[in-house]
C-alpha cells in the first residue's frame, strides 16, 4: 500500500482510498487475484447504496455490465488480457451515445435512442472497459453546477450541501464514491476540470480534436473536448489512450518527467480573483514545487482579460445551432435558465461570431508564446471552492461575483485555444473543500503534459495519486 | 455604448418580446456589454482593416 506523504497539505479521504487506483485494480486483474465480476459487482453495489444521496448516475447498466464483466473474466482466464482497461468499471457522461441506452443529456427534452456506440465508447470497450452506467450532468452541458438538470443536482461528496461542479459532475463524484475506476467527461469551458477540482480528482482536457466527439451531443463544436476523469494522472493517461484509439497497453503509461521542470504562472487576470482557500493552496503548491528544484516564473498572457467576451460569442451561437430545432419543438422541456442561454445565442450576429473567431487565433498565438521555453503553464484550476447548491453568486474579497463566471474563469481560455490542460488535486482550503492546480501544455503535446503532471502530482501529493484515491 | 450596439440590443429585445420571451431582456443587456467590449477590441486583436495607429471610432 502506498501512503500519502503530503507535507503540510491536507487531503480529504474518500471511498476509493480503500480500493486503490485503476492501475492498482488492473494489476490485480492481470494477476487474476481479482475478478472483473467481483470488481464490477462492488461498483454496482456502491451505486445502489449511494446514488440516491449523490445523484451521480442517471442510468445504471447493471445487467450489461455484469455480462461484460463475465466475458472479460473468461478472456483474462484464457490468457487474452487486453491491457490495463480490461475488466475495469468505467462511467460515461450521459451526453454520449451508448448503444441501447437513452442519451438524456440531463434534460427532459426527449432523449436520443442510439443504436450505435459513440467512437469514444467503442474505443473504451475495445480496450476491455466495462461500462457501468451514464452519469449526471448540467443540462446539455450548459452550466458549471448541475443546479439545472432533470435528474436532481449532483452533490459534492465532501459536503453534500455543495455543488460537485459541472458540467461533468456525476463523472467526478462516481470516482470519489468508488462507483467506478475511470470516467468519461466533456469539457467546453472547463466541464472536466471544474468538477475534478471541486471533488478532488484528476481531470484531463486533451488537445482539441484528439478524442472523437462524434455521437456526443454538442454544446459548441469548436470548443467541445472529450476527456477522462480519474483518480491519478497515470490512470487518466490510460483512459486517454483507450479513448483515443482503443489501445491502453501498459507500456503506454507515460514516464514521469525527470529533472527540473520549467513552469510559468500567468499572473494578470488568472490570479486576480481567487478565494482565500484557493490562493493559499496554490501558493503552497507553488512553494513545494519551487523547493523541489523546479523553475517557476511569473508571466502574462496577452489579451487574457478578453477571454469571456470571445468565449461567449463563439459558444452561444454554436450552441444555438444545435438546439434551434429542439427549442422550436420542446421549449417547455428545457430548464428555464438553459433555454434562455440557448435563445440568447440566436441573437449573435454572424459578423460578431467571425470577430470572435479572429480573436481566437490571436489568443491561441498568445498562449503559444507564453509557453515558449516552458514545460507547462501552472495556475489554479478553479478560482473558488465548491459553491453551495443553488448559489448564484459568491463573495470574493468582499465583492459579489457570479458563480458561473467565477467557475469558468481559469479554464475557458484553453477551450478557445485548444491547448491540453489537466486539473490535479493540491489539497484543501481551510473550508475543508478540495482545491486543484491546472497545468496547460503545448498544443499536440498531451502526452508530454501527462508526464509533467505525473511529476507535479508526485511532488505535491507524494505520488499517492489524486485526492479521490490512489492508496491501494 | 456605441449606437450600433444599442440598435442591436433594441432590435433583439423587441424580437424576444414579440416571441414571448421578455425574460431574455436582462441577458441580452449583459450580452450587449460583452459585445461592445469585443468590438472595442478590434484594434487590439489586429483587425486587418484597421491600421494599428488608427484612432478609436467615435460615438
Amino acid at each position: 500500500m502506498r501512503t500519502r506523504s503530503s507535507g503540510t497539505l491536507q487531503f480529504p479521504r474518500t471511498m476509493n482510498q480503500r480500493l486503490g487506483s485503476l492501475l492498482d485494480a488492473a494489476r490485480l486483474l492481470q494477476r487474476r487475484e481479482l475478478s472483473p465480476v467481483e470488481l464490477t459487482r462492488a461498483c454496482l453495489e456502491r451505486i445502489a447504496s449511494g446514488n440516491d444521496a449523490s445523484r451521480a448516475f442517471i442510468t445504471v447498466m447493471s445487467e450489461q455490465a455484469l455480462a461484460d464483466a463475465q466475458r472479460a473474466e473468461k478472456e483474462i482466464g484464457k490468457g487474452r488480457y487486453r491491457g490495463p482497461l480490461h475488466g475495469i468499471p468505467v462511467s460515461v457522461k450521459d451526453l454520449m451515445d451508448v448503444a441501447g441506452t437513452p442519451t438524456t443529456s440531463g434534460s427532459s427534452v426527449p432523449a436520443r435512442k442510439p443504436a450505435h456506440d459513440a467512437p469514444v465508447v467503442a474505443n473504451l470497450k475495445r480496450a476491455g472497459a466495462i461500462i457501468v452506467g451514464k452519469t449526471n450532468l448540467h443540462e446539455f452541458a450548459f452550466g458549471t453546477t448541475t443546479d439545472e438538470t432533470a435528474f436532481g443536482a449532483v452533490r459534492n461528496p465532501h459536503d453534500r450541501s455543495r455543488s460537485a461542479g459541472g458540467s461533468s459532475a456525476g463523472a467526478a463524484v462516481a470516482l470519489v464514491e468508488g462507483m467506478c475506476y475511470g470516467s468519461v467527461g466533456t469539457d467546453t469551458g472547463g466541464s472536466i476540470r471544474i468538477p475534478a477540482a471541486a471533488c478532488g480528482v484528476t481531470g484531463l482536457k486533451p488537445t482539441y480534436g484528439e478524442i472523437s466527439a462524434e455521437d456526443v451531443v454538442p454544446l459548441s463544436t469548436t470548443c467541445d473536448h472529450v476527456g477522462p476523469l480519474a483518480l491519478t494522472v497515470a490512470d487518466a493517461a490510460m483512459l486517454y489512450y483507450a479513448m483515443t484509439d482503443g489501445d491502453a497497453s501498459a507500456d503506454r503509461v507515460p514516464e514521469t518527467a525527470e529533472g527540473p521542470l520549467w513552469l510559468g504562472v500567468p499572473v494578470p487576470y488568472f490570479l486576480d480573483k481567487l478565494d482565500e482557500g484557493t490562493r493559499t493552496a496554490f501558493a503552497r503548491s507553488r512553494a513545494l514545487l519551487a523547493d523541489s528544484g523546479h523553475s517557476i516564473a511569473d508571466l502574462s498572457i496577452a489579451h487574457a482579460e478578453r477571454t469571456a467576451d470571445v468565449y461567449l460569442h463563439i459558444v452561444l451561437p454554436e450552441s444555438a445551432w444545435y438546439h434551434t430545432p429542439l427549442l422550436e419543438k420542446y421549449a417547455d422541456k428545457y430548464s428555464p435558465g438553459v433555454r434562455l442561454r440557448l435563445e440568447m445565442g440566436r441573437y449573435v450576429l454572424a459578423e460578431d461570431y467571425v470577430r470572435a473567431m479572429h480573436a481566437r487565433t490571436v489568443l491561441r498565438r498568445a498562449v503559444d508564446k507564453a509557453l515558449e521555453g516552458l514545460d507547462a503553464l501552472l495556475l489554479p484550476a478553479l478560482a473558488i471552492g465548491a459553491p453551495p447548491l443553488g448559489a448564484a453568486s459568491v463573495a470574493i474579497d468582499g465583492t459579489s461575483e457570479p458563480v458561473r463566471a467565477m467557475m469558468l474563469r481559469l479554464t475557458q481560455l484553453f477551450n478557445i485555444t485548444g491547448h491540453p490542460a489537466i486539473a490535479v488535486p493540491c489539497g484543501t482550503g481551510a473550508d475543508g473543500l478540495p482545491r486543484a492546480i491546472q497545468l496547460v501544455g503545448h498544443r499536440g503535446g498531451t502526452e508530454r503534459l501527462l508526464a509533467v503532471a505525473a511529476a507535479v502530482e508526485r511532488q505535491i501529493i507524494g505520488g499517492a495519486g489524486s485526492v479521490g484515491g490512489g492508496a491501494g | 455604448m456605441r449606437n450600433n450596439v444599442a440598435a442591436w440590443l433594441a432590435r433583439s429585445v423587441a424580437d424576444a418580446e414579440a416571441r414571448g420571451l421578455p425574460e431574455l431582456k436582462p441577458l441580452l443587456e449583459t450580452l450587449s456589454r460583452s459585445l461592445q467590449a469585443l468590438r472595442d477590441a478590434d484594434q487590439e486583436f489586429g483587425h486587418p482593416a484597421i491600421p494599428e495607429d488608427d484612432e478609436p471610432a467615435a460615438g
